[in-house]
């Protein structure tokens, strides 16, 4: 078996009394998108907050492409390589697409310009922020320098998951990235997520719409209770019954891939 | 589940398009895009109405007049200008500013410092009260509004006990103290030094809202500050070096107002806090932060100026001058309200 | 046995006594609110940052430290503040005091406060600021500031006379509220100059020539440049400025300099305070109106002492509805017909 790029071992994590993630576990394999399914409460997001820096787990073992890994911060997963896309996308409406791509991470003009004036580079960022929306496939929008605010939803999604395609070096997270858009612009972003895939880069995806996971993922891991209940494909299974697996109406198989 | 490399890309997507937009909207997106627009017109249609009112208003010495008058409130309003950006407020500005001018007064007087000691004491003072401000609304994440209501109770009280009321005097002062008073000419213009320091003030936080990644961050943190720190941005950092530059500023403004007054005195400044406040909003600043910018500010301290200054040479009654003030800024603040809701 | 225990007893009686004595007298002596176990009293000013307040507080502290009085003060927060001083005469209310002396914020809006206090048998004393109604307090003593603009505006008229000069006038007012001190002292100054003045209880009504125009100064320096400037832009022969106080004076002094017009307009004002006469000396302002805030004060707190060892009320000036305590012209350039004291006098005699 090739090694996991990602891989959760034994993590927990409690709040008070709450277990949130008990021997939770996950792996993520190269060239793959792994959608992450299970009820509320099943704990996804503690475990996926775990594996983008936001939330230190109480024990248990993270390793990237083998390594063992520990994030204090999300700072840290960023620069290890994951990047995430959180449900709220992370967007300064007021800013324009080129600054939202670089938000954080600007570039600054070579020399003394940038070093001592620290003028930020605009040309070269808006010809990179035009390359990265071509790359993977999305029209260029009527002005790269017009303002996130005034985009879609669907475009605004479009930034965000450019912007971690474009920084992402190992792994890209998305937590539910078509929750609120509508059914066009749902199934464009579902394939602006295979070519993200395509291009080299793993996904985990988290989504509540059976539908999308069952159309795009190449592997389903079923959280259910605070750890993983079993790992499914859009094959192996029917979506009726991934979700009589999540909500524990039956019996969880032993892991299909 | 290929594993090998990058595939093609698929054809271009086409995400759903604007529709064509009625006059309305396309000059609510105009404004959106460019918010000091609004407030550049208003300033022309003023210039021109006050100089047909009365000839001598469009002159080189009044409106070198103008520009000094405005001064000290601009660099004033440009420190509220960095605050307000990042969804904040400060209502110690004029606490800070007076405290300050009578700091490097007494400094130069009472302790008989030279002028560029008690001077550069006196900035660091003011940087510090911002700093404090500042240290409050990031460590202890108290709102702007309540953290700069009780510091300016507090620079008040300290202001009363270190001047004992008492006004010190241009003439017993070392000359550097009054310098920012001086007037070289410039043209047929008269500038002062102390304006002089507020325009090059205003070009170097122009540039460095507009090109530096700084300025991104102070924009990105009053437009959204949750999502500014999911993307990264050291949100606390920003705010904090917000407030402190903001105090050196309000200090800086306390060294020009010396200069204006020839003198330090603790009673002035009474209005400086909605004199700047005013300024940043007639400039098409947004309270709610992320929005606007100085060169705005700048036009709306000008606003104000010119209005004062041309009510009065066209012989309006003193009375009007409140009324008119007041009426652009609910023009002003609505008007945001209106370019804010643009659609998505 | 027995013997030493009384006479241990007895040294112990005269030695608790004189402890008692000791710490009685050390009770009754000075803190610097001047109590002497006597009545208490209180002093309720406008502000506790403006000068002319700080004098009147500490000529009241020496007074009622003089009279044996336990004098307590309260101000307001900012000007216009009447909250803080309603509270301060509640305050002093359940402190029992005898009386107070207040400089009003709020004319009308401290009425109902002042009466419930004269209802508990208080004695009500306005000092600079008339209440409205003025009866409203048992006594009043303020400066007449009707009176002090006229003598500054007979002062000017005399100079100007005597140059052979024709006046253009700059009237620099307060604000545009035309609260009563404002209106008095420009309106004053008008009649003692000799302008007809429409009706007195209003500024800006008049049309007569010589004013060039009227603007506001907030009572300070920066207010009093600017309106300078502004009025001189309007009028460049302005030749005469009339200031509602010596702050804005300063600062429209430094407007005129800076046009190059320090030596040919001449700068009236009205307070007397020492760096105001510090100004009549430098020739900065031609001439000004004392007022005399630690007269008021003693007087007010002498009205209270009375008060509380005989009941008797004080007497008004006759005439006037107020005790005047009197204004002074002081200036180095006197002029015939015009009774005046020179800055020197001004020095030994100002405040603030």
């Amino acid at each position: 078996m090739t090694t996991p790029v990602l891989q959760a071992s034994n993590l927990t994590k409690r709040y008070g009394r709450v277990t949130a993630i008990e021997s939770g576990d996950l792996e993520l394999y190269p060239g793959e998108i792994l959608a992450v399914i299970g009820d509320n409460g099943a704990g996804k997001s503690s475990l996926i907050k775990a594996l983008s820096g936001a939330v230190i787990p109480d024990s248990g073992e993270i390793y990237l492409d083998g390594e063992r890994v520990h994030f204090r911060n999300p700072m840290d997963a960023r620069a290890a390589g994951i990047e995430t896309v959180y449900q709220t996308l992370a967007v300064a409406p007021g800013l324009d697409i080129a600054d939202n791509l670089f938000l954080g991470r600007e570039e600054r003009k070579a020399g003394v310009l940038g070093s001592v004036f620290r003028m930020l580079d605009k040309g070269h960022m808006r010809s990179e922020a035009r390359r990265h929306m071509n790359e993977l496939g999305v029209a260029t929008l009527q002005n790269i320098g017009q303002a996130v605010e005034s985009l879609s939803g669907g475009q605004r999604q479009a930034v965000a998951v450019a912007r971690s395609a474009a920084f992402g070096s190992k792994v890209v997270i998305l937590d539910e990235p078509t929750a609120a858009l509508g059914v066009k612009e749902g199934n464009r972003v579902l394939q602006l997520i295979r070519d993200v895939r395509d291009r080299g880069l793993p996904v985990i995806l988290i989504s509540h719409n059976m539908p999308h996971v069952f159309e795009v993922a190449d592997r389903i891991h079923i959280q259910r209770l605070g750890r993983r209940a079993t790992v499914i494909t859009p094959q192996s299974h029917s979506m009726s019954e991934a979700v009589a697996i999540m909500t524990g109406a039956a019996e969880p198989p032993p892991h299909a891939a | 589940m290929s594993t090998t490399a990058t595939k093609e890309p698929s054809p271009p997507q086409d995400f759903e398009v604007r529709q064509q937009e009625s006059l309305g909207l396309r000059l609510q997106h105009l404004l959106h895009g460019n918010p000091t627009l609004g407030p550049l017109a208003v300033l022309i249609v003023a210039i021109i109405a006050f100089s047909l009112a009365n000839s001598r208003f469009f002159s080189a010495p009044n409106l070198s007049l103008v520009l000094a008058q405005v001064t000290v409130i601009a660099v004033l309003a440009l420190g509220q200008t960095l605050i307000i950006l990042t969804a904040g407020i400060d209502l110690s500005v004029g606490a800070i500013a007076v405290f300050s001018a009578i700091l490097m007064a007494n400094f130069a007087t009472k302790l008989g410092m030279p002028g560029i000691l008690a001077l550069l004491l006196g900035l660091i003072a003011g940087t510090a009260m911002g700093a404090l401000n500042g240290s409050l609304v990031t460590r202890f994440r108290l709102p702007p509004f309540i953290v700069t209501l009780g510091t300016l109770s507090i620079f008040l009280s300290l202001n009363s006990v270190v001047s004992q009321s008492k006004t010190v005097r241009g003439s017993d002062m070392p000359d550097l103290m009054t310098w920012t008073g001086t007037t070289i000419p410039f043209g047929g213009f008269r500038l002062t030094y102390g304006s002089i320091i507020m325009l090059l003030l205003f070009a170097v936080f122009w540039y460095a809202l507009s090109s530096t990644a700084w300025g991104k961050h102070v924009y990105a943190t009053g437009d959204d500050i949750e999502a500014a720190r999911l993307a990264g941005i050291r949100t606390n950092r920003v705010l904090f070096s917000v407030y402190t530059v903001a105090g050196l500023l309000y200090a800086i403004g306390a060294w020009i107002l010396i200069g204006r007054l020839a003198s330090a005195s603790p009673n002035v400044g009474a209005e400086y806090n909605l004199d700047s406040i005013t300024a940043v909003v007639l400039g098409g600043t947004s309270l709610f932060g992320g929005r606007g910018g100085v060169l705005g500010t700048l036009i709306g301290a000008l606003i104000v100026g010119v209005f004062r200054n041309g009510l009065q040479l066209a012989g309006v009654e003193v009375v009007w001058q409140g009324f008119a003030i007041g009426l652009l800024v609910l023009v002003a603040v609505s008007l945001d309200q209106w370019i804010r809701k643009v659609k998505t | 046995m027995r013997q030493s225990m009384l006479s241990k007893r007895g040294r112990l009686g005269p030695a608790l006594v004189a402890i008692t004595l000791v710490l009685g007298a050390a009770a009754c002596g000075g803190d610097d609110s001047g109590s002497g176990g006597g009545e208490t009293v209180g002093l309720i000013t406008k502000t506790d940052t403006n000068p002319f307040f700080v004098t009147m507080k500490e000529g009241a502290q020496q007074a009622a430290t003089k009279a044996g009085l336990n004098l307590q003060t309260f101000a307001g927060k900012q000007d216009g503040d009447n909250e803080s001083q309603v509270q301060a005469i509640e305050s002093l209310t359940s402190a029992g005091a005898k009386g107070f002396l207040i400089t009003p914020n709020d004319s009308k809006a401290i009425v109902p406060s002042i009466d419930k206090a004269k209802q508990q048998g208080m004695l009500a004393i306005a000092l600079d600021t008339p209440t409205d109604p003025p009866d409203a307090v048992d006594a009043t003593f303020a400066t007449d500031n009707y009176q002090a603009g006229k003598l500054i505006g007979q002062w000017a008229k005399a100079k100007f006379d005597k140059e052979g000069k024709q006046a253009k006038i700059a009237m620099l007012d307060l604000n545009a509220n035309q609260v009563s001190v404002d209106v008095k002292r420009d309106q004053g100054f008008l009649d003692g100059f000799g302008i007809p003045v429409g009706d007195p209880n209003k500024i800006g009504d008049e049309s007569d020539a010589r004013i060039a125009g009227h603007d506001v100064t907030d009572g300070a320096e920066d207010g009093g440049r600017t309106a300078m400037e502004n009025l001189l832009q309007k009028d460049p022969s302005i030749n005469l400025v009339y200031t509602i106080n010596e702050p804005a004076a300063a600062g429209a002094y430094q407007a005129l300099k800076a046009a190059g017009k320090d030596k040919t307009a001449t700068i009236v004002s009205i307070d007397g305070g020492c760096p105001g006469v510090d100004n009549v000396k430098a020739g900065v302002i031609g001439a000004t109106s004392m007022q005399f805030p630690l007269k008021m004060a003693a007087m007010g707190i002498d009205a209270i002492d009375k008060f509380v060892k005989d009941g008797t009320k004080p007497q008004v000036t006759a005439g006037k509805d107020f005790v005047d305590t009197g204004t002074t012209l002081i200036t180095d350039q006197p002029q015939a017909g015009v009774e005046a004291k020179d800055s020197a006098w001004g020095k030994e005699n100002c405040w603030g």
